[in-house]
């Protein structure tokens, strides 16, 4: 299995000092969904922003690398940082952020511009890209006059319409009611592409991710399959983890094997 | 495209000149409002010409009289000081109804009211046919400089998101007993401003972070779509034509 992405010894403090990464060292594998688990302030955030050049050792103090299905991130390098920025597709916590063009069409049409498409080739990328969130019925819409559900949905085909390598999904079940965040689970299992997810939703990674890893103080403190993980109440203590009162992670486990 | 960008002043429907592209029904007003401006105001039937014009435009785009004439009092506040213009001029008087009113001052009301109404309700009928979105896309094919229409297009999107916060604010400000009386109790409602400013300020930010992340580079895509054609061009060209022909017909007889 190629690695989708590579993360090899990085640090990273912001410019007022505030250490954040301790050498994180993360491997995904082509096609894996691996959920990024750990308390609030663990560097999470930091960490996603590094995926795609926002973040580098230039803009604190830093070092190590992080290598996305072969190319290096290299903020001097503005066309690979473009080519980087298309394989690494990052979908931000509110929609509302993400969603800045007048109708849903041009903001996921956005993306694919910037990358040179025109004309039909970029109305097949929108179309494409809104059928597979089951969107394709608001196009014309104002993101405004959405739901919030649906509005992280287009967030997400924004995204998928610069045909990413990597799916980087920043707390895509908070805010939803049960049956969005169901709907959405369905749509993230069809697609094709490697998932990193960042979530405070354990049963959601559970749902969603074979693998989890826990990111704490800056540093992967575990990494395994999600189910062992979940089932380690010593571990979940350790980094402020913590299921939903009632939430076995074995039963939910076996369920999910049998559907 | 732009369904749903209605703003209070657009009558959602088809017609004629709602199909017209935004771009040449945008220089059609400024045009007319040009040559409307330029018309000597001593040219009452010039005047009355226009107004025919306008009259046939809203006839063609369906839209109510009454409607437009209430959005029309918008106007009020400017036309006011016009009122105030026979009595306060100078020169040659004249008595009507027992009041002494300058003729200068009642041609420079005249002037104020007349160019004023025609100006508003050409405006208003350009925004009854064009949606928000479209206006800018046709200032955008208009080549207006991309800063403006940026700017434009984020406030387009960002305003009711704003309203809603400002909503939000306010209802948990009452919620917690805020029931502001007197002018003292203005301080919550000042920093509730400040955080709505901190919070957009801060959303710019975020905002600007997902741009980034998928390849924004400084300029957004142009929209694409067909143009007007030099068909679209020249039917909107007749209101224009037809004024600057009225005006001109007024002038030299």
């Amino acid at each position: 299995m190629t690695a989708s992405l590579t993360i090899a010894g990085l640090h990273f403090a912001y410019p007022d000092g505030r250490e954040v990464l301790h050498g994180v060292d993360l491997t995904v594998g082509d096609g894996e969904r691996v959920a990024l688990l750990g308390p609030n302030g663990a560097g999470k955030t930091t960490l996603v922003l590094h995926l795609n050049g926002i973040l580098h050792a230039g803009s604190g103090s830093g070092a190590g690398t992080v290598d996305v299905a072969g190319l290096t991130v290299d903020p001097g390098d503005r066309a690979r940082l473009a080519e980087i920025r298309r394989r690494v597709g990052i979908v931000f916590q509110d929609p509302d952020d993400q969603l800045f063009m007048p109708t849903v069409a041009e903001d996921v049409a956005f993306g694919p511009a910037n990358l040179g498409l025109r004309g039909a080739e970029l109305r097949e990328r929108v179309d494409e890209a809104l059928a597979a969130v089951d969107m394709a019925a608001h196009r014309d819409q104002v993101p405004h006059h959405l739901s919030f559900g649906q509005r992280r949905r287009v967030a997400v085909a924004t995204v998928l319409a610069m045909r990413p390598e990597i799916l980087v999904l920043d707390e895509p079940s908070s805010n939803l009611d049960p049956a969005s965040r169901r709907e959405l689970a369905e749509i993230l299992r069809t697609l094709p592409v490697t998932v990193l997810m960042v979530t405070h939703d354990l049963p959601y990674a559970l749902e969603l991710c074979p693998r989890a890893v826990i990111l704490d103080g800056g540093r992967i403190a575990a990494d395994g399959k999600t189910v062992d993980l979940l089932s380690d109440p010593e571990l979940m203590r350790g980094h402020r983890l913590e299921l939903p009162f009632g939430f076995d992670p074995a039963f939910a486990a076996a369920q999910l094997r049998s559907t | 495209m732009g369904a749903g960008h209605a703003h209070p002043l657009h009558l959602d429907h088809d017609s004629r000149v709602h199909r017209l592209p935004a771009e040449v029904k945008i220089v059609a007003t400024l045009l007319f409002t040009i040559v409307v401006v330029v018309t000597p105001r001593e040219k009452f039937l010039a005047f009355a010409g226009y107004l025919v014009l306008l009259v046939g435009v809203l006839v063609l785009a369906k839209v109510p009289p009454l409607w437009l004439a209430k959005r029309a009092t918008i106007e009020l506040p400017f036309v006011l000081l016009a009122i105030a213009l026979p009595f306060a001029g100078h020169g040659e008087r004249t008595e009507w109804l027992g009041m002494s009113l300058s003729i200068d001052g009642l041609h420079g009301a005249w002037n104020i009211l007349a160019k004023g109404t025609l100006g508003v309700l050409a405006s208003l009928l350009l925004a009854a046919t064009t949606t928000a979105r479209d206006l800018l896309l046709g200032l955008d094919r208009l080549r207006c400089p991309q800063v403006f229409t940026q700017i434009a297009t984020f406030m387009l999107r960002y305003l009711d998101i704003l309203a809603d916060d400002a909503r939000r604010m306010r209802v948990a400000r009452l919620s917690r007993g805020y029931d502001p009386r007197f002018l003292w109790q203005v301080k919550a409602f000042a920093v509730g401003v400040g955080a709505l400013f901190i919070r957009s300020y801060e959303r710019g930010e975020r905002v600007y972070l997902a741009m980034v992340a998928r390849g924004y580079n400084g300029r957004l895509p142009r929209p694409e779509g067909p143009g007007a054609t030099t068909f679209d061009w020249a039917r909107s060209a007749a209101l224009p034509l037809a004024a600057a022909a009225i005006a001109l017909v007024a002038v030299l007889a």
